[in-house]
């Protein structure tokens, strides 16, 4: 089966690769370019978080010790996340599958080297993502922090191994049709669970939405076992030591072993069912007893809250970022009644968490579009079809922060007024970076809108940073909440600069 | 029955039609359809028929040149020309999470039409396309047969005068492309124009009322399948020659050269 591995890792690779160049045709040069800039960067983040800890010993005492393992459960539940997006991605692309199950090669082995595939792929993302963190702690406290990389290696084998039994036992419980979107949300709220769960606890016992300190408060330290523990290997392991990682090793390559013993055999029927389930008749209450009237803007509008509303898939991974959003609620929760500055700190995640949205929806609007020549064949000027796509998105905007807006205005008028001003200027900044960097594609590639420019990603991300900096500021009621809005315009302005429509 | 009279203008009429990729796709293309006729474009594979298609419909905007739908200016006044106009791709795009007659009334309010009426007509249409089980069905589970229907049921929902197909038979089994050529027949009998590419040399010489054949992304040939077969050359009458040899040799004439006539035996073919 040496060839059919070689045959997974070079599609891996091209995967990889088309991720980094957007499936464009970027030189080697130019992409060698970007990959040392942003490797460069990477260490630089790292470097002003991690160096003052190169210093730790192989035997840190128990806060350190609890530190590490629950940033280690933190990046270990994204792997599994990860994991778990792979394996059931694995189950449903058809392009292959075909080939794979009608060719004379044991379907065992070919899912087993697929599944072993899925684990190199998610041990170098991982790598990856550790690298600057471990180079940075290799160099300031020692070569012995490189060992890191085999217990991250390690982790994300276990990982892995998990998602393959996860999944497979889904596809056991609740049949092939509801896998895929059970999976997905599973992963998600695996990856971002950890996270949530670590800032309710930190708001429950220090009113912040910190999460480094909930991991070294003294309960949680008193609590948890004696540093001689096994518990603790895994954070041994990370740290250099030796045996620790041995065992994590051993442990990592058994799970996945046993993992795919028990799940390849499965895989092939796990497949089949798949394929056989995606076509669904599903039955719309609404009679035919009357069309509704209304305007072109109107229909197109109406079409796209009901596309939306009707494809859990796409609600769960819009909505997903929504699920950060609980933390602060929480917060306002407790803030009721009380005074203090808490309500200050929403202001900032509702502008993220509005930006970040109407990326999402904005994207899925104007770049999603599934009858794209059925739209620009109507009779309405290009123009009105996007401003009623805009008004799509901001409607949905509204319809989802109204509720924190009216919460909070209860507690902090002038906190609620701001807020509300940086929602709606971050989900229309997002807005229009979508539109500026609209590509046709189609909604089912809504998961991977990323890869298909990288400008587009990054100038979102920051500008939704760059607003809710500015939110926060102005919540403060300093004038230094100039600066960061200054960054958002500049970002916006470069958008316009960088804009492939215009070429 | 046709709707054109002596100074009806031209259902299309397009003149020095430019569009170049990385070499030119539709060069210097002239081209008249008379308004209630059902014309076919034929031409090898990369020969412009699309390309001409998606500009008259403004998907695409032409180098140079001038489209008229029913003497409206298609560049200058793009939306009163597709207010007119209605296209249907080889490829139907519809919605996955909406009805077939969620579709239709969704089309409708696109093209302001009234409620009442837009419902009506989608009534008839399902009955006709034999999609009135699968109405109230969202389309994900459509075969490609059936979602070519949706989206021919939702060209013909505005009842445009002027309809624009590419190779709308692509894929469908023999019942669905006969109730497809019946819509299209009695779409051109009630007085509107269909303009169709296709391959399928049989639907043209069956159903179109004129032919055009283009090649090098010029209009080479255009006319009855009997003027065709005299521009090649081929004779008309009893014993005459078949479409798909008018063709060959139309094609090959213009190619000129031994590769030209295997590139147009090869699009024949396909």
């Amino acid at each position: 089966m040496a060839w059919f591995a070689r045959h997974e890792l070079r599609l891996a690779w091209r995967d990889w690769h088309a991720m980094m160049t957007a499936g464009g045709r970027t030189r080697a040069r130019t992409l060698a370019i970007v990959v040392v800039a942003l490797a460069v960067f990477m260490h630089v983040v790292a470097y002003s978080m991690v160096a003052h800890f190169a210093g730790v010993g192989l035997d840190p005492d128990k806060t350190t010790l609890v530190v590490v393992t629950g940033s280690a459960l933190l990046s270990w539940s994204l792997m599994l996340s990860q994991a778990m997006e792979s394996v059931t991605r694995a189950f449903y692309t058809r392009s292959d599958l075909d080939l794979l199950l009608s060719s004379p090669i044991a379907s065992a082995k070919a899912f087993a080297v697929r599944i072993a595939a899925i684990a190199v792929s998610v041990m170098s993302m991982a790598a990856l993502l550790a690298a600057p963190f471990i180079n940075v702690l290799a160099a300031f406290g020692g070569a012995r922090w490189l060992m890191a990389y085999i217990a991250v290696a390690a982790m994300a084998a276990a990982a892995v191994a998990l998602a393959a039994v996860l999944t497979t036992a889904l596809f056991q419980m609740i049949g092939p049709k509801r896998t895929r979107l059970v999976a997905q949300i599973v992963a998600a709220v695996i990856g971002a669970g950890f996270v949530i769960g670590l800032q309710l606890a930190a708001i429950v016992s220090h009113g912040t939405l910190s999460r480094l300190a909930v991991l070294a408060s003294e309960p949680i330290v008193a609590i948890a076992p004696d540093t001689s523990s096994i518990v603790w290997w895994p954070a041994r392991a990370l740290l250099g030591n030796v045996v620790a990682i041995a065992g994590m090793l051993g442990a990592g390559i058994l799970l996945l072993g046993a993992s795919i013993a028990i799940v390849a055999p499965r895989f092939a029927d796990c497949a089949i069912a798949a394929a056989g389930a995606v076509p669904t008749a599903t039955r719309q209450r609404r009679s035919d007893s009357g069309f509704r009237s209304a305007s072109p803007n109107a229909m197109l509008r109406r079409k796209e809250w009901t596309l939306l509303r009707r494809d859990p898939w796409l609600v769960s991974q819009t909505l997903m970022q929504l699920l950060y959003l609980l933390p602060p609620a929480f917060l306002l929760w407790r803030g009721f009644g009380g005074e203090g500055a808490s309500q200050i700190l929403l202001v900032p995640v509702l502008v993220m968490a509005a930006g970040q949205l109407a990326g999402g929806l904005a994207w899925l609007a104007i770049s999603g579009e599934d009858a794209p020549e059925l739209v620009a064949t109507a009779p309405m000027t290009s123009g009105t079809i996007l401003r009623a796509k805009v008004e799509a998105v901001m409607g949905s905007i509204l319809l989802v922060f109204t509720p924190f807006i009216v919460a909070l205005a209860l507690v902090s008028p002038f906190c609620a007024l701001v807020a509300g001003l940086g929602i709606a200027i971050s989900a229309a900044s997002a807005t229009e970076i979508q539109l500026c960097f609209r590509a046709q594609a189609k909604r089912s590639q809504f998961r991977r809108r990323q890869t298909s420019s990288r400008v587009a990603t990054f100038a979102e991300a920051f500008v939704s940073i760059a607003w809710a900096a500015t939110a926060a500021l102005a919540a403060t009621g300093t004038p230094l909440a100039a600066m960061p809005g200054v960054v958002a315009v500049g970002i916006l302005a470069s958008a316009h600069l960088f804009n492939p429509q215009k070429a | 029955m046709s709707m054109s009279g002596p100074d009806s203008p031209p259902a299309l009429e397009v003149l020095g039609l430019r569009k170049s990729f990385e070499r030119p796709a539709v060069d210097n293309l002239d081209l008249t359809v008379r308004a209630g006729e059902f014309y076919t474009l034929l031409g090898p594979n990369g020969a412009g028929k699309t390309t001409t298609l998606r500009m008259v419909v403004g998907l695409l905007r032409p180098d140079a040149g001038s489209i008229s739908v029913f003497g409206t200016d298609g560049l200058n006044d793009p939306v009163a020309a597709k207010q007119i106009m209605a296209w249907v791709s080889d490829e139907p795009m519809i919605y996955d999470k909406l009805t077939p007659f969620e579709y239709l009334e969704f089309v409708g309010g696109l093209w302001g039409i009234d409620a009442g009426v837009a419902q009506a007509r989608a009534r008839d249409l399902i009955e006709w396309l034999s999609l009135k089980p699968h109405a109230h069905q969202r389309c994900e589970g459509f075969s490609k047969g059936m979602r070519q229907k949706v989206a021919l049921a939702g060209a013909l929902v505005h009842e445009p005068k002027l309809i624009v197909l590419d190779e709308p038979f692509t894929g469908l089994d023999a019942g669905s492309a006969r109730q497809v050529k019946t819509v299209l027949r009695e779409h051109v009998q009630a007085g509107r124009t269909v303009i169709m590419t296709t391959h399928i040399l049989e639907v043209a010489e069956r159903m179109a009322d004129r032919i055009g054949v283009i090649a090098g992304g010029r209009l080479i040939a255009q006319g009855t399948l009997d003027d065709l077969r005299r521009q090649a050359g081929n004779p008309v009458g009893d014993g005459s020659s078949s479409l798909e040899d008018t063709f060959l040799a139309l094609v090959a004439e213009e190619a000129g050269t031994a590769e030209g006539a295997a590139a147009a035996e090869g699009a024949a073919a396909a």
